[in-house]
């Protein structure tokens, strides 16, 4: 009767169910007197100043396209692994060069130091 | 009792919402969100034609295939996006308007 | 009673998606379109699950939420002016734009209703489509497959070196 989704959907209904419950309990429980201090956000004491939203590195950029890119291969890896045993030699080397091509791209950005994170060096050390 | 059009009114809308982003928003990446939306109402389109169209596999393949270049897509597009916000300090789709400088 | 939980799950999955992606087109605030996007795609997944495409469910979850999602939050992130989130402008009039986009989609609903779809039921339902689509990957569709791996590398490095092009500018 149940399929494999169906068993999914329990556990995704049971995870709704556990962490509303939690968040509604501890609401009507909790006692709500908030002042300023309390409403402002804890950083080690110190006082919070600019905006939590600030531009940072492009560099995050690049890897973060570079995961996505092997991210892809690896969904195609999974039917594959499935039916690895069934074909053999046959699959095997079409995934190696479909594994190969996409070894060409990891190698230009190893090539062209897109992976390596320079830190600045104080000069006078 | 759910047939292929119930799908199919959920693809059109959601193809519509994307349409409508394309078209009114000027920040080039929600435009690329809108072309996120229509992308997956054309899959949702494929998938629900294989499944009732008897296609088998068919559809599933090309919705995948479609998954993945979307990935390729949204790579390449967000890169350029970035190049145009470096060289212009704007992604404003209507302000980037000059071929050469 | 098997049929209307069917219903009831399409039902839910289908508002969670038509809602979320409203909010994504008409909100001002492009973090909260970016973020709301995630649902869209989760509900568009659920959708796959009650189609029988279960692995192309996961490979929706899996690339749209893990992979293109982080990337537009990349890209809102390095472009938005920080006190600038809010967008306000638009190229069309919102007006002229919502009577295109609503006739647009009464005409499509016009053709899907006039049409007879011809619906072929399917006896037995297969348990899981990933191994039939490794098989359909080696066999028939080995082309496209190989030629996917062509692409994400031209993806890969016309990617890398217009966002490198970018970092030196900056």
């Amino acid at each position: 009767m149940l399929t494999d989704f169906g068993r999914i959907l329990i556990f995704f209904i049971v995870g709704i169910i556990f962490t509303a419950g939690g968040l509604i309990t501890s609401w009507l429980l909790r006692p709500k007197r908030p002042y300023p201090a309390k409403l402002s956000s804890y950083e080690c004491g110190e006082e919070a100043t600019g905006d939590s939203r600030i531009q940072f590195n492009i560099r995050f950029y690049i890897i973060a396209l570079i995961f996505v890119v092997f991210e892809v291969e690896v969904v195609l890896l999974f039917p594959w692994a499935l039916v690895f045993k069934e074909f053999g030699m046959f699959a095997f080397i079409e995934m190696l060069i479909f594994l190969f091509i996409l070894i060409v791209g990891y190698m230009y950005v190893w090539k062209k130091k897109d992976l390596e994170w320079d830190v600045p060096q104080p000069k006078n050390w | 009792m759910i047939t292929l059009h119930h799908f199919l009114f959920v693809s059109i809308i959601l193809f519509g919402l994307g349409v409508y982003a394309v078209l009114t928003r000027r920040n080039a990446v929600m435009v690329l969100m809108g072309i996120e939306l229509i992308l997956n109402a054309a899959n949702l389109n494929f998938v629900a034609f294989s499944r009732y169209g008897g296609l088998k596999l068919d559809g599933q393949m090309f919705a995948l295939f479609v998954i993945i270049l979307a990935a390729a897509e949204a790579a390449v597009a967000l890169a350029i996006i970035l190049n145009i916000y470096q060289r212009f300090n704007t992604i404003n789709v209507d302000d980037v308007d000059t071929l050469k400088e | 009673m098997f049929l209307q939980l069917f219903d009831i799950i399409f039902y839910f999955f289908a508002t969670v998606t038509l809602i979320s992606a409203g909010i994504v087109v008409f909100s001002k605030n492009i973090v909260r379109s970016a973020f709301s996007l995630v649902f869209t795609f989760f509900g568009i997944a659920g959708l796959y699950v009650l189609l029988n495409a279960d692995f192309v469910a996961v490979a929706q979850l899996f690339v749209y939420v893990g992979g293109i999602l982080v990337l537009l939050l990349f890209a809102v992130m390095l472009t938005q002016k920080i006190s600038n989130l809010q967008m306000k402008i638009t190229t069309l009039h919102p007006i002229i734009a919502i009577i295109l986009v609503a006739s647009l989609i009464g005409v499509l609903c016009g053709i899907v209703r006039m049409n007879d779809w011809r619906i072929i039921t399917i006896s037995e339902i297969p348990q899981s489509t990933a191994q039939s689509i490794g098989k359909a990957l080696i066999t028939t569709h080995i082309l496209p497959f190989e030629i996917i791996s062509v692409i994400l590398l031209v993806a890969i490095i016309g990617a890398a070196m217009l966002a490198r092009k970018s970092e030196k500018k900056s």
